[in-house]
Protein backbone atom coordinates (compact mmCIF):
# COMPACT_ATOMS: atom_id res chain seq x y z
CA UNK A 1 0.00 0.00 0.00
CA UNK A 2 1.23 3.46 -0.84
CA UNK A 3 2.56 5.47 2.06
CA UNK A 4 -0.24 7.54 3.46
CA UNK A 5 0.18 10.86 5.12
CA UNK A 6 -0.71 10.33 8.72
CA UNK A 7 -1.32 13.84 9.74
CA UNK A 8 -1.18 17.44 8.78
CA UNK A 9 2.55 17.35 9.49
CA UNK A 10 4.62 17.45 6.33
CA UNK A 11 6.83 14.67 7.65
CA UNK A 12 6.15 11.32 9.26
CA UNK A 13 5.83 11.32 13.02
CA UNK A 14 8.98 10.20 14.78
CA UNK A 15 8.99 7.29 17.25
CA UNK A 16 8.88 9.56 20.30
CA UNK A 17 5.91 11.48 18.92
CA UNK A 18 4.10 8.24 18.18
CA UNK A 19 4.67 6.90 21.65
CA UNK A 20 3.59 10.11 23.31
CA UNK A 21 0.44 10.22 21.18
CA UNK A 22 -0.50 6.60 21.66
CA UNK A 23 0.85 5.36 24.99
CA UNK A 24 -0.11 8.16 27.36
CA UNK A 25 -3.77 8.76 26.61
CA UNK A 26 -4.51 7.02 29.88
CA UNK A 27 -2.47 6.51 33.02
CA UNK A 28 -0.65 9.84 32.94
CA UNK A 29 1.83 9.62 35.83
CA UNK A 30 0.63 11.00 39.15
CA UNK A 31 4.17 11.73 40.21
CA UNK A 32 5.53 15.15 41.17
CA UNK A 33 7.43 15.31 37.86
CA UNK A 34 5.22 13.38 35.44
CA UNK A 35 7.14 14.37 32.31
CA UNK A 36 10.31 12.98 33.83
CA UNK A 37 8.48 9.74 34.65
CA UNK A 38 7.36 9.54 31.03
CA UNK A 39 10.88 10.30 29.84
CA UNK A 40 12.21 7.37 31.86
CA UNK A 41 9.68 5.08 30.22
CA UNK A 42 10.35 6.20 26.67
CA UNK A 43 14.10 6.54 27.07
CA UNK A 44 14.15 10.29 26.59
CA UNK A 45 14.65 13.37 28.71
CA UNK A 46 12.14 15.45 30.62
CA UNK A 47 12.79 18.51 28.51
CA UNK A 48 12.54 16.58 25.25
CA UNK A 49 9.21 15.09 26.30
CA UNK A 50 7.86 18.50 27.26
CA UNK A 51 9.12 20.15 24.08
CA UNK A 52 7.65 17.38 21.94
CA UNK A 53 4.25 17.62 23.62
CA UNK A 54 4.30 21.38 23.22
CA UNK A 55 5.15 20.94 19.55
CA UNK A 56 2.37 18.38 18.99
CA UNK A 57 0.00 20.78 20.66
CA UNK A 58 1.02 23.71 18.50
CA UNK A 59 0.61 21.45 15.45
CA UNK A 60 -2.91 20.78 16.75
CA UNK A 61 -2.41 17.01 16.98
CA UNK A 62 -2.91 17.10 20.73
CA UNK A 63 -5.76 19.05 22.19
CA UNK A 64 -4.38 18.99 25.72
CA UNK A 65 -2.85 16.81 28.36
CA UNK A 66 -5.49 16.49 30.98
CA UNK A 67 -8.60 14.80 32.26
CA UNK A 68 -11.56 13.35 30.41
CA UNK A 69 -14.52 13.48 32.77
CA UNK A 70 -17.31 11.00 33.10
CA UNK A 71 -20.20 12.58 31.24
CA UNK A 72 -22.88 14.25 33.33
CA UNK A 73 -20.83 13.74 36.45
CA UNK A 74 -19.71 17.29 36.62
CA UNK A 75 -22.31 19.70 35.32
CA UNK A 76 -24.92 18.72 32.76
CA UNK A 77 -24.69 18.08 29.06
CA UNK A 78 -26.77 16.98 26.14
CA UNK A 79 -26.63 16.18 22.44
CA UNK A 80 -28.96 18.39 20.45
CA UNK A 81 -30.14 18.04 16.86
CA UNK A 82 -31.80 20.45 14.43
CA UNK A 83 -33.23 20.22 10.96
CA UNK A 84 -31.93 23.32 9.22
CA UNK A 85 -32.71 24.29 5.63
CA UNK A 86 -29.49 23.92 3.60
CA UNK A 87 -29.29 27.59 2.69
CA UNK A 88 -29.44 28.60 6.36
CA UNK A 89 -27.11 25.94 7.73
CA UNK A 90 -23.91 27.99 7.89
CA UNK A 91 -25.66 30.93 9.52
CA UNK A 92 -27.49 28.82 12.12
CA UNK A 93 -24.33 26.77 12.78
CA UNK A 94 -22.33 29.95 13.40
CA UNK A 95 -25.00 31.21 15.78
CA UNK A 96 -24.92 27.89 17.68
CA UNK A 97 -21.10 27.83 17.76
CA UNK A 98 -21.16 31.30 19.27
CA UNK A 99 -22.34 29.86 22.57
CA UNK A 100 -19.56 29.12 25.05
CA UNK A 101 -21.68 26.19 26.25
CA UNK A 102 -21.43 24.49 22.84
CA UNK A 103 -18.28 22.45 22.44
CA UNK A 104 -18.89 20.19 19.45
CA UNK A 105 -20.92 21.28 16.46
CA UNK A 106 -21.13 19.17 13.33
CA UNK A 107 -23.05 18.93 10.12
CA UNK A 108 -24.21 15.33 9.59
CA UNK A 109 -25.77 13.47 6.71
CA UNK A 110 -29.41 13.29 7.73
CA UNK A 111 -32.54 15.41 7.54
CA UNK A 112 -31.54 16.36 11.10
CA UNK A 113 -28.37 17.93 9.77
CA UNK A 114 -26.95 19.94 12.66
CA UNK A 115 -25.71 18.12 15.77
CA UNK A 116 -24.08 19.80 18.73
CA UNK A 117 -23.13 19.11 22.32
CA UNK A 118 -24.10 21.59 25.00
CA UNK A 119 -22.43 21.53 28.40
CA UNK A 120 -23.40 23.72 31.32
CA UNK A 121 -23.27 23.90 35.10
CA UNK A 122 -26.74 22.44 35.50
CA UNK A 123 -29.83 21.27 33.64
CA UNK A 124 -31.56 24.66 33.97
CA UNK A 125 -28.76 26.61 32.27
CA UNK A 126 -28.67 23.91 29.61
CA UNK A 127 -32.37 24.36 28.88
CA UNK A 128 -32.02 28.11 28.72
CA UNK A 129 -29.41 27.74 25.97
CA UNK A 130 -31.55 25.26 23.99
CA UNK A 131 -34.63 27.49 24.27
CA UNK A 132 -32.69 30.54 23.20
CA UNK A 133 -31.31 28.74 20.14
CA UNK A 134 -34.89 27.73 19.24
CA UNK A 135 -36.10 31.27 19.62
CA UNK A 136 -33.27 32.85 17.66
CA UNK A 137 -33.44 30.33 14.81
CA UNK A 138 -37.18 29.75 14.76
CA UNK A 139 -36.37 26.04 14.48
CA UNK A 140 -37.01 23.11 16.79
CA UNK A 141 -34.11 21.80 18.87
CA UNK A 142 -34.30 18.12 19.77
CA UNK A 143 -32.75 17.44 23.17
CA UNK A 144 -31.16 13.98 23.48
CA UNK A 145 -29.43 13.76 26.87
CA UNK A 146 -27.41 10.71 27.73
CA UNK A 147 -29.40 8.17 29.74
CA UNK A 148 -26.81 5.45 30.14
CA UNK A 149 -23.15 5.18 29.22
CA UNK A 150 -21.76 1.89 27.96
CA UNK A 151 -18.29 2.90 26.94
CA UNK A 152 -15.14 2.77 29.01
CA UNK A 153 -13.05 5.53 27.51
CA UNK A 154 -9.44 4.47 27.68
CA UNK A 155 -8.32 6.55 24.76
CA UNK A 156 -8.12 6.00 21.08
CA UNK A 157 -5.73 3.36 19.71
CA UNK A 158 -3.78 4.89 16.84
CA UNK A 159 -2.62 2.72 13.98
CA UNK A 160 0.44 3.76 12.07
CA UNK A 161 -0.03 2.30 8.60
CA UNK B 1 -35.17 9.92 33.13
CA UNK B 2 -35.05 13.29 34.76
CA UNK B 3 -34.82 11.49 38.09
CA UNK B 4 -31.96 9.36 36.95
CA UNK B 5 -30.02 12.40 35.83
CA UNK B 6 -30.63 14.10 39.14
CA UNK B 7 -29.51 11.05 41.07
CA UNK B 8 -26.12 11.32 39.41
CA UNK B 9 -25.59 14.81 40.67
CA UNK B 10 -24.34 13.98 44.12
CA UNK B 11 -23.11 17.03 45.95
CA UNK B 12 -19.46 17.37 44.96
CA UNK B 13 -16.74 18.40 47.34
CA UNK B 14 -15.92 22.13 46.85
CA UNK B 15 -12.21 21.45 46.63
CA UNK B 16 -12.81 18.76 44.00
CA UNK B 17 -14.84 21.29 42.03
CA UNK B 18 -12.03 23.82 42.25
CA UNK B 19 -9.61 21.15 41.11
CA UNK B 20 -11.84 20.22 38.16
CA UNK B 21 -12.04 23.86 37.23
CA UNK B 22 -8.28 24.24 37.43
CA UNK B 23 -7.50 21.25 35.20
CA UNK B 24 -10.45 21.01 32.80
CA UNK B 25 -8.53 22.90 30.12
CA UNK B 26 -5.45 20.75 30.58
CA UNK B 27 -2.52 20.42 32.95
CA UNK B 28 0.08 23.17 32.72
CA UNK B 29 3.10 22.04 30.67
CA UNK B 30 5.63 22.65 33.41
CA UNK B 31 7.99 20.32 35.22
CA UNK B 32 5.77 20.14 38.28
CA UNK B 33 2.20 20.62 37.05
CA UNK B 34 0.57 19.29 40.23
CA UNK B 35 2.60 21.65 42.38
CA UNK B 36 1.56 24.59 40.22
CA UNK B 37 -2.14 23.65 40.54
CA UNK B 38 -1.65 23.15 44.26
CA UNK B 39 -0.28 26.67 44.48
CA UNK B 40 -3.35 28.05 42.71
CA UNK B 41 -5.69 26.17 45.03
CA UNK B 42 -3.67 26.81 48.15
CA UNK B 43 -3.30 23.13 48.99
CA UNK B 44 -0.32 20.80 48.89
CA UNK B 45 0.95 18.97 45.83
CA UNK B 46 0.35 15.68 47.64
CA UNK B 47 -3.28 16.69 48.19
CA UNK B 48 -3.75 17.44 44.47
CA UNK B 49 -2.30 14.05 43.55
CA UNK B 50 -4.36 12.27 46.19
CA UNK B 51 -7.59 13.87 44.99
CA UNK B 52 -6.81 13.16 41.34
CA UNK B 53 -6.11 9.54 42.19
CA UNK B 54 -9.43 9.28 44.00
CA UNK B 55 -11.38 10.95 41.16
CA UNK B 56 -9.79 8.43 38.80
CA UNK B 57 -10.69 5.54 41.10
CA UNK B 58 -14.32 6.60 41.36
CA UNK B 59 -14.40 7.09 37.59
CA UNK B 60 -15.42 10.74 37.83
CA UNK B 61 -12.28 11.35 35.85
CA UNK B 62 -12.38 8.63 33.27
CA UNK B 63 -8.82 9.00 32.14
CA UNK B 64 -5.94 11.38 32.55
CA UNK B 65 -3.52 11.82 29.69
CA UNK B 66 -2.94 12.98 26.17
CA UNK B 67 -6.14 13.96 24.37
CA UNK B 68 -5.50 13.61 20.64
CA UNK B 69 -7.29 15.27 17.78
CA UNK B 70 -8.41 12.44 15.52
CA UNK B 71 -9.09 14.52 12.45
CA UNK B 72 -5.69 16.09 12.43
CA UNK B 73 -4.11 12.67 12.87
CA UNK B 74 -5.78 11.44 9.70
CA UNK B 75 -8.90 9.88 11.20
CA UNK B 76 -11.20 12.02 9.12
CA UNK B 77 -14.19 9.75 8.76
CA UNK B 78 -16.52 9.83 11.72
CA UNK B 79 -19.89 8.15 11.76
CA UNK B 80 -22.55 8.35 14.39
CA UNK B 81 -24.33 5.02 14.16
CA UNK B 82 -27.76 5.01 15.76
CA UNK B 83 -29.90 1.98 16.60
CA UNK B 84 -33.51 1.36 17.54
CA UNK B 85 -33.19 -1.28 20.25
CA UNK B 86 -36.10 -2.75 22.25
CA UNK B 87 -35.97 -1.14 25.70
CA UNK B 88 -35.49 -4.43 27.52
CA UNK B 89 -32.36 -5.22 25.51
CA UNK B 90 -30.70 -1.83 25.22
CA UNK B 91 -28.32 -2.24 28.19
CA UNK B 92 -27.12 -5.63 27.07
CA UNK B 93 -26.59 -4.53 23.46
CA UNK B 94 -25.07 -1.22 24.59
CA UNK B 95 -22.48 -3.05 26.68
CA UNK B 96 -21.73 -5.36 23.76
CA UNK B 97 -21.22 -2.43 21.36
CA UNK B 98 -19.17 -0.48 23.92
CA UNK B 99 -16.67 -3.34 24.02
CA UNK B 100 -16.00 -3.40 20.27
CA UNK B 101 -12.58 -1.99 19.39
CA UNK B 102 -13.88 0.17 16.52
CA UNK B 103 -16.48 1.84 18.74
CA UNK B 104 -15.27 5.02 20.42
CA UNK B 105 -18.40 6.00 22.35
CA UNK B 106 -21.65 4.24 23.19
CA UNK B 107 -24.58 5.96 24.89
CA UNK B 108 -28.25 5.35 25.44
CA UNK B 109 -30.40 8.40 24.71
CA UNK B 110 -34.16 8.93 24.66
CA UNK B 111 -36.33 8.41 21.61
CA UNK B 112 -38.48 11.38 20.55
CA UNK B 113 -41.63 9.88 19.07
CA UNK B 114 -42.40 11.21 15.60
CA UNK B 115 -39.03 12.96 15.39
CA UNK B 116 -36.32 10.52 16.34
CA UNK B 117 -36.73 6.74 16.71
CA UNK B 118 -33.24 5.67 17.83
CA UNK B 119 -32.23 5.03 21.44
CA UNK B 120 -28.64 3.76 21.18
CA UNK B 121 -25.78 5.86 19.79
CA UNK B 122 -22.21 4.87 19.04
CA UNK B 123 -19.35 6.53 17.23
CA UNK B 124 -17.04 4.82 14.79
CA UNK B 125 -13.91 6.66 13.67
CA UNK B 126 -11.72 5.68 10.76
CA UNK B 127 -9.28 6.93 8.18
CA UNK B 128 -11.89 6.68 5.41
CA UNK B 129 -15.60 6.36 4.89
CA UNK B 130 -15.09 2.91 3.36
CA UNK B 131 -13.06 1.84 6.38
CA UNK B 132 -15.80 2.96 8.76
CA UNK B 133 -18.47 1.14 6.75
CA UNK B 134 -16.37 -2.03 6.63
CA UNK B 135 -15.94 -1.90 10.41
CA UNK B 136 -19.65 -1.38 10.84
CA UNK B 137 -20.47 -4.32 8.60
CA UNK B 138 -18.12 -6.57 10.53
CA UNK B 139 -19.56 -5.33 13.83
CA UNK B 140 -23.13 -6.04 12.71
CA UNK B 141 -22.07 -9.47 11.59
CA UNK B 142 -20.03 -10.42 14.64
CA UNK B 143 -22.52 -9.06 17.17
CA UNK B 144 -25.54 -10.47 15.31
CA UNK B 145 -27.24 -7.07 15.03
CA UNK B 146 -28.63 -7.48 11.52
CA UNK B 147 -32.17 -7.45 12.87
CA UNK B 148 -31.91 -4.00 14.44
CA UNK B 149 -33.05 -0.90 12.53
CA UNK B 150 -30.13 1.50 12.35
CA UNK B 151 -28.86 4.55 10.51
CA UNK B 152 -25.38 5.94 9.82
CA UNK B 153 -24.79 9.68 10.09
CA UNK B 154 -21.39 10.64 8.71
CA UNK B 155 -20.07 14.01 9.73
CA UNK B 156 -19.67 16.60 7.00
CA UNK B 157 -18.61 20.05 8.11
CA UNK B 158 -17.06 20.49 11.53
CA UNK B 159 -18.20 23.86 12.79
CA UNK B 160 -16.76 23.71 16.27
CA UNK B 161 -14.72 21.29 18.30
CA UNK B 162 -13.16 21.83 21.66
CA UNK B 163 -12.99 20.35 25.11
CA UNK B 164 -16.11 20.60 27.21
CA UNK B 165 -16.14 23.34 29.77
CA UNK B 166 -18.19 22.25 32.73
CA UNK B 167 -17.65 25.07 35.11
CA UNK B 168 -17.52 28.71 34.17
CA UNK B 169 -14.02 30.04 34.52
CA UNK B 170 -13.43 32.74 36.96
CA UNK B 171 -9.72 33.04 36.78
CA UNK B 172 -8.42 30.63 34.16
CA UNK B 173 -8.81 30.67 30.43
CA UNK B 174 -9.85 27.37 28.92
CA UNK B 175 -7.84 25.90 26.10
CA UNK B 176 -9.98 26.58 23.03
CA UNK B 177 -8.45 23.65 21.18
CA UNK B 178 -10.69 20.72 20.43
CA UNK B 179 -10.73 17.22 21.74
CA UNK B 180 -12.61 14.22 20.60
CA UNK B 181 -12.51 11.70 23.33
CA UNK B 182 -15.28 13.29 25.30
CA UNK B 183 -17.12 13.08 22.00
CA UNK B 184 -20.86 13.21 22.07
CA UNK B 185 -21.57 13.61 25.71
Amino acid sequence: MAAQKESILDRPLNPLERRLLNDFQDGFPLTPRPFRTIAERVDSTESEVMTTIQHLQSQRLISRVGPVFRPNRVGASTLAAMEVPAERLQQVADMVSGYGEVNHNYEREHSLNLWFVVTAEDRASLHRVLKEIERRSGLEVIDLPMVEDFYINLGFPLQWS
Amino acid sequence: MELRELSQLVEPDPLDLALVQAIQGGLPLVEQPYAQIAGELNITEAEVIRRLRRLLETGDIRRLGVVVRHRELGYRANAMVVWDVPDDRVSEIGRLLGRQPCVTLCYRRPRRPGRWPYNLFCMIHGRSREGVLRNLERLIDECGLGWLPHDVLFSLRQFKQRGAKYIGDRDRAIDPAGQLSAGLT
